[in-house]
């Protein structure tokens, strides 16, 4: 099938502002801005455009960027910022500042998006735009009184691409899916709470929360910064649902809809609750150390007994609400803990606080002394800083993604008239006919009815060539197809589809249970032991002695002494910090606990591609007479016309110094090749057969590589693309260094024709696995847990999701860390898979600064306890002794951590300016 | 000396003030998103006059209220 490019103007702008983003780029950094303090602006205005890519060659648009850019960040989004925490403001007014610079690099920049604007230029005044789309914009915006959004940040825009197909939207009126996108659904008003990734500025907050000037029908409207959430109220009477996001989508604003039921309620209560129980807790904590103070000084007016009596019953209160609200998790845990019959470290902390609580009250009631109260609230105060220090993880990182988070939410039906209307995916029934376009995801199994197609599995497979099908084959979910449009008849239900059977696997079923093995309790079970076993034998020793007082007293302070505060923030803050450090170096962890699981992995599993080979970023070396600039420029400009990945890596290899040129008569055949008329010459570029076909003669005395692209210029044979999939560059560096500690395997989805490379890299040990189906891999993973062995699994795309659920740390590779991912346990970026020696090195480390700690805190014990068994334990020492054994315990895992971070050796290129 | 009683319980109830004040500010959502109201307050009033001036502005959504259905948070 041939296919004509008809609108060649867009192919060509879409393209051509990766390779110009560059330049762009250079200006960027060449401002008086420090580089790290302009990082995250910069980050936010790449990911500006990032959306509106969506639809057109994602695979090249990300190529484009990563490779013409070796030195800096790809589209890099969020959760880095999440990590850095607050984006510079001051950053925002520099940029504001150098708005002039700019637009005086070579191409003037759109006033709109900053893109480069192509020629002729869109003009309109002293603002030209890049495209139709972001003129409308433009005008509509400052037609509305909305100018200031182009004063807030400089070119703030999201890129219009194209204006969408009208009704593209209109499934969202369906009750069903309606009801199930709302918050809140009233006769009059109604409340809706959209994820949209494009907000990326000031400018963004602003204009979205004054969507009303736009629309009267919009209500008030709040973002959510650093959730890229937009909750908005709208008038149910003048406006649809669909109408609201048709709104949003032509701003570039597009909502990513997913019809999933968050658990937001859930989540904002257990956030409130414990910031009150922490509230709480420090507050009971000052007020009675105060009270304490004078007691400890032993000054002389405050030593009468009416103050006396006073403060201990007034500590006495405020430590209640301590005690039921700000414990009342670890109360709950000990429970569960006892019931289970295994002791967690919350059993000797709610031990501890009933002991303190108990022998206090009855010291105070008894006119005896002070009680411990103070200790026992900086206990809890400091216990719940180190909980919400570890829970203060990335929340905007997806690490739960499941397959339907890849699918569209609606597909292109074509009726019996012949007409075509968007469904939602649920509505879809075994028999209909759907349109699939460039670029559009297979959301069904279905046969293909009209057209070719070439369709990418390498979602599905890890297969990275695409497959060429013809009329009447089975197509799978979850191929992309990547030429024109073609029909299809589903022939199965979404939800029985092989990807779904897949995911409907008992892997994605089991939670996993690591309560059971996490260092801190496995430690806790022996400390809780030793500390039950002195305290009561202290209690049966003094009783012995006949000093039954004396052994309540013993029984109790070896309690309060020995209540494993230090223990209890030892791994919370060494995990918690070790976490933190990797997500700053580009490794985002689902918790903190995975630090833990990494450090005991001690085999390795990697997947081929996407994982050591870079599917599309590799470099496609030519052989064959030399080209010279101008026919380079020639071979880039027709490449980067079509989207088959081996085109957009020949496109992005000549991209560096070179202007891309318009192409005339550009024609593609589907698994032959791609033909085009450059500045009067013809230029092909394909299969040797489909050259042949074309009339060309091969010229003999040429190199013949396995997996090759040939190019002709003018009807003349010059040479040819060598396009294998190319190995990350430390890869043999990595391997080498894994080796001697781990035991590697490589599970590929691929054909084994790299077999002999790839045993020559792995040596004769390692285990290699080709043509492996899902399912295979997550029974590989399965077989070597079988076998005693804690499994790392490295891997891209939805055919290793089965394997990184099931093994013990399941490592996702992303090329751009906002794009989808498969559930995992680590998210890494591409950049870095060559690292992960050192990153599990440095987790080993992490994992060994936990046990320290908890040595240096056992010491801390060990000293109280010996205190607390005489019977000696006084009110101060317990003051003095708690918090200092805590604050150690903190400052070394702290520190620590970060020195061995510091020292670890791998850094994300991307994020470290 | 019994004056000082009064002054310690004094004390201790405006630091239960202060507790009060916290707690409201959490169960109002104050603590729930802490990045987007230090943007918000760059942004002005929805007109093309210069930022500069407006930006002072107190209250935080510009659009209409009177169309919330629920309360916030």
């Amino acid at each position: 099938m041939v296919k004509q490019v008809a609108d060649s103007e867009t192919n060509l702008r879409s393209v051509s502002k990766t390779d110009k983003r560059k330049q762009h780029r250079i200006a960027k950094t060449g401002m008086a801005t420090p580089p790290e303090a302009a990082m995250p602006f910069q980050k936010h205005a790449k990911k500006c455009a990032a959306p509106g890519k969506k639809g057109k060659a994602p695979a090249a648009a990300t190529l484009l960027i990563s490779n013409s850019l070796p030195a800096g960040p790809p589209a890099k989004t969020g959760p880095l910022m999440a990590v850095n925490g607050i984006l510079n403001i001051s950053t925002a007014r520099k940029r504001t500042g150098s708005a002039g610079q700019r637009t005086d690099s070579r191409t003037a920049a759109c006033s709109h998006c900053g893109e480069p604007c192509p020629e002729p230029l869109i003009a309109e005044g002293r603002n030209s735009f890049c495209c139709r789309g972001c003129r409308t914009v433009y005008e509509l915006l400052t037609g509305n009184g909305l100018g200031l959004f182009y004063e807030l940040s400089e070119q703030p825009g999201v890129r219009i691409r194209k204006t969408p197909p009208p009704h593209r939207w209109a499934y969202l009126d369906e009750p069903s899916l309606r009801e199930r996108l709302l918050d809140f659904s009233g006769p009059k008003t109604s409340r809706v709470t959209f994820h949209v990734p494009a907000i990326h500025c000031v400018a963004c907050v602003w204009l979205l929360e004054n969507l009303c000037h736009l629309n009267p029908g919009i209500g008030q409207a709040r973002v959510d910064f650093s959730r890229r959430e937009l909750a908005l109220c709208f008038d149910t009477q003048a406006l649809k649902l669909s109408e609201v996001v048709e709104l949003l989508d032509s701003l570039g604003y597009e909502p990513e809809l997913t019809l999933e039921k968050t658990d937001k309620p859930a989540v904002q209560t257990r956030h409130r609750r414990q910031w009150i129980q922490i509230g709480l807790a420090g507050f009971a904590f000052g007020n009675i150390m105060l009270l304490s103070l004078p007691g400890y000084f032993g000054l002389d007016s405050f030593s009468a007994p009416v103050f006396q009596r006073l403060f201990g019953w007034l500590s006495l209160g405020l430590a209640l609400p301590v005690l039921t609200i700000s414990a009342a998790d670890y109360w709950s845990s000990a429970r569960l803990a006892l019931r289970q019959k295994r002791l967690t470290l919350e059993v000797p902390i709610s031990a501890g606080l009933a002991a303190i609580y108990a022998q206090s009250g009855f010291e105070i009631m008894t006119g005896r002394g002070g009680g411990y109260l103070d200790s026992m609230c900086g206990l809890v105060f400091f216990l719940l800083c180190g909980r919400a220090f570890q829970q203060k993880t990335h929340e905007r990182l997806a690490f739960d993604r499941d397959f339907k988070s890849f699918f569209p939410l609606s597909a292109v039906r074509k009726t019996s008239s012949g007409t075509e209307e968007h469904v939602a995916l649920c509505h879809l029934s075994v028999g209909d006919r759907l349109v699939l376009r460039h670029g559009e995801l297979l959301p069904a199994d279905a046969r293909l009815e009209e057209g070719t197609a070439l369709i990418d599995y390498s979602f599905v497979t890890g297969e990275s060539e695409p497959a060429v099908n013809n009329r009447g084959d089975h197509l799978y979910a979850g191929g992309r197809q990547m030429a024109g449009a073609i029909e299809v008849v589903t022939v199965k239900p979404v939800s029985q589809s092989y990807l779904t059977s897949l995911w409907n696997h008992e892997a994605f079923q089991k939670p996993r249970s690591d309560d059971f093995t996490s260092l801190t309790n496995r430690y806790s079970r022996r400390f809780t032991r030793v500390v039950l076993t002195v305290a009561f034998g202290a209690a049966v020793f003094w009783a012995a002695t006949g000093q039954p007082w004396r052994g309540l007293k013993a029984f109790n302070s070896v309690l309060i002494v020995a209540c494993p505060c230090a223990l209890a923030l030892a791994a919370p803050f060494a995990l918690g910090t070790a976490h933190r450090m990797l997500a700053q170096r580009g490794v985002f962890l689902k918790n903190a606990e995975v630090v833990e699981r990494m450090a005991r992995v001690n085999a390795l599993m990697f997947d081929k591609t996407g994982t050591l080979t870079t599917a599309a970023g590799g470099a496609a070396e030519f052989t064959g007479t030399p080209l010279s600039t101008a026919e380079r420029s020639w071979t880039h400009s027709l490449a980067r016309h079509s989207a088959h990945p081996h085109s957009s890596r020949i496109a992005s290899q000549m991209a560096d110094d070179i202007q891309a040129m318009p192409v005339t008569g550009f024609c593609e055949t589907v698994g032959g090749g791609i033909s085009g008329l450059i500045e009067g010459h013809q230029v092909l570029l394909g299969s040797m057969s489909w050259l042949a076909s074309q009339g060309i003669h091969p010229d003999r005395a040429l190199p013949k590589a396995s997996s090759s692209v040939s190019l002709a210029i003018d009807g003349l044979h010059r040479g040819s693309f060598d396009v294998e999939n190319n190995l990350r560059p430390r890869t043999e560096l990595l391997v080498k260094s894994l080796q001697p500690r781990y035991s590697l395997a490589l599970l590929s989805g691929d054909n084994d024709r790299q077999r002999s490379r790839f045993r020559g890299l792995f040596g004769a040990e390692a285990e290699l696995l080709f043509n492996q189906s899902p399912l295979d891999k997550l029974n590989q993973v399965r077989r070597l847990q079988a076998a005693g062995q804690t499994v790392l699994m490295v891997g891209d795309g939805l055919n290793d999701a089965g394997a990184l659920k099931q093994s013990d740390v399941g490592v996702a590779v992303v090329e751009k860390t906002g794009s989808f991912s498969p559930a995992s346990d680590v998210i890494l970026e591409a950049g870095l898979v060559e690292h992960i020696d050192k990153i599990l090195g440095f987790s080993r480390r992490a994992a060994l600064i936990v046990r320290v700690s908890f040595g240096i805190s056992s010491a801390y014990n060990l000293v109280g306890v010996g205190i607390a068994a005489a019977g000696l334990l006084s009110p101060l020492v317990c003051a003095v002794l708690m918090p200092i054994s805590s604050i150690t315990v903190v400052l070394f895992a702290c520190g620590a951590t970060r020195w061995a971070a510091g020292r670890a050796g791998f850094a994300n290129p991307t994020t470290q300016p | 000396m019994s004056v000082l009683v009064i002054l310690i319980l004094a004390s201790l109830g405006l630091a239960l003030l202060f507790l009060a004040a916290f707690i409201w500010s959490v169960q109002t959502g104050q603590f729930e998103d802490t990045t987007t109201p230090s943007l918000r307050i760059l942004g002005g009033d929805p007109d093309s006059s210069p930022p500069a001036i407006k930006s002072l502005r107190t209250k935080s959504s510009p659009c209409p209220e009177k169309t919330n259905p629920t309360q916030t948070d």
